[in-house]
């Protein structure tokens, strides 16, 4: 989910080869590397896989943020443990989508072009040491939302990289919730902080599960593929009933007065966010689009005499070697 | 892209910026040995100029919830595996030699446990 708005690719192979292969996703076989697939579901989950893992990457950089600033010595450290956790999802994810025949380095160039895209929220600027709270529980539930039926998905690696993603992912989420609840039973001012965060991550945390797709083609043929297991808005209303009885434990208020338990669907009812601003911040013009991109383009400058020297260092390591003997 | 052009470093072969790299580093298969007794056993791959590094960066990566206490790293390119297409070849000769499982047999009540 940290995935938005894959398009799908039609494929034009062999009826027959595709027919077979749709029946070992049915029968729930897993597709490995060197299996046949249809070129279409290959570069589905190349753009859905390496778009997973940007937001990964890119996901650090709000919570880098507040490292150094980190109220407690103990909290520092328990963020610096969960950004770096994002550093090895990122990392499993690349791996997955390598081997389905695309290099790290070629999307970490897309990533830095611009040519492929990160969720929207990290597009959004954390203001206040709340904001990690509000991020770790919210933004990180909204990812479990989505990871937890992944795990099943129909491409091996994939699946794998989930399973490891999950398991570390729920201590995200609760030291999130941990950050909120001391803030929502502090001071005044405490609480005011972590009512903001909520008011200014409750909708863009809706909108990562992108747009109502009741109509879209595309996400038909990815759950045929089980590359996509739910649909947006069925995740979305899943998020709603989890979140909500959370925010009334913390004795905070959900932005949206129409929010409310509905009896009869056994669901709350709930406002949609705000879809053109959605598209803005997919386009580029979010508060932070710009001054994300441009650390990672920085850091990815600024990092390469590190990379080549490491690969000078092992090529004269490996030539001694082989002159001693 | 805001870095100045940088040269090549010794036996490296630095791109124009912008454009593909010509060198990447290697990719490495990781496998872990928990504490349990079992075997290495694959946990995933990542990339590494080195061998060393590639076991440093493997226990930043696999290992930080104490997943393990011995680590593997084999350089990609060396691992050699079957294919998808000699699956029948392969695997289906012990298809028909259904006595190679213990259920094959059946063995009296009366002898008890075996």
């Amino acid at each position: 989910m940290y995935a938005q708005m894959i398009k799908s690719e039609a494929s034009q192979e062999d009826p027959e080869a595709l027919k077979a292969f749709q029946d070992r996703i049915d029968a729930g076989s897993k597709i490995e590397p060197k299996d046949w697939m249809p070129e279409g579901y290959r570069k589905t989950l190349i753009r859905q896989i390496g778009q997973h893992a940007h937001s990964e990457i890119v996901g650090q950089l709000p919570e880098g943020n507040w490292i150094s600033r980190a109220p407690t010595l103990e909290r520092k450290a328990i963020l610096l443990a969960k950004v770096q956790d994002e550093a090895g999802h990122g990392l499993y994810l690349y791996c997955a989508a390598e081997t389905l025949g695309v290099s790290r380095d070629q999307l970490t160039r897309d990533l830095l072009s611009g040519k492929m895209k990160y969720s929207s929220i990290f597009n959004y600027p954390t203001l206040t040491w709340a904001d990690m709270g509000a991020v770790g529980w919210l933004v990180d539930g909204a990812a479990i939302m989505n990871q937890v039926p992944l795990q099943r998905t129909s491409y091996g690696p994939y699946a794998r990289a989930m399973v490891r993603i999950c398991k570390e992912e729920s201590f995200h989420q609760r030291q999130g919730f941990d950050i909120m609840m001391k803030m929502a039973n502090g001071t005044d001012a405490q609480r005011r902080m972590a009512q903001d965060a909520l008011n200014r991550f409750w909708y863009p945390s809706l909108m990562m599960f992108g747009p109502s797709d009741k109509e879209s083609v595309h996400s038909e043929q990815s759950m045929a593929w089980k590359i996509k297991m739910n649909t947006n808005d069925e995740l979305r209303q899943k998020f709603v009933d989890q979140t909500a009885p959370q925010a009334e434990y913390l004795g905070l208020t959900v932005p949206d007065e129409h929010l409310k338990f509905n009896e009869e669907s056994g669901h709350y009812d709930f406002s949609e966010p705000d879809w053109d601003e959605f598209f803005q911040v997919l386009k580029g013009n979010g508060p932070c689009n710009t001054e994300r991109l441009a650390a990672r383009n920085k850091a990815w400058d600024d990092g390469r005499w590190v990379r080549e020297g490491l690969l000078a260092h092992a090529k004269k390591k490996r030539n001694a070697a082989i002159a001693a003997e | 892209m805001s870095s100045p052009e940088s040269s090549p470093y010794n036996d490296t072969e630095a791109a124009e910026h912008g454009s593909p790299r010509k060198t990447e580093w290697p990719l490495w298969e990781i496998f872990i040995r928990g504490q349990h007794g079992l075997s290495h056993r694959h946990v995933g791959s990542l990339h590494a100029p080195d061998a060393e590094m590639a076991i440093k960066n493997a226990r930043d990566v696999y290992t930080r919830r104490n997943e393990g206490v011995s680590i593997w790293a084999v350089e990609a390119a060396h691992i050699a595996a079957s294919s998808p297409e000699e699956k029948g070849s392969l695997y289906e000769p012990s298809n028909d030699k259904v006595y190679r499982h213990p259920t094959f047999f059946d063995i009296p009540d009366e002898v008890g446990a075996m």
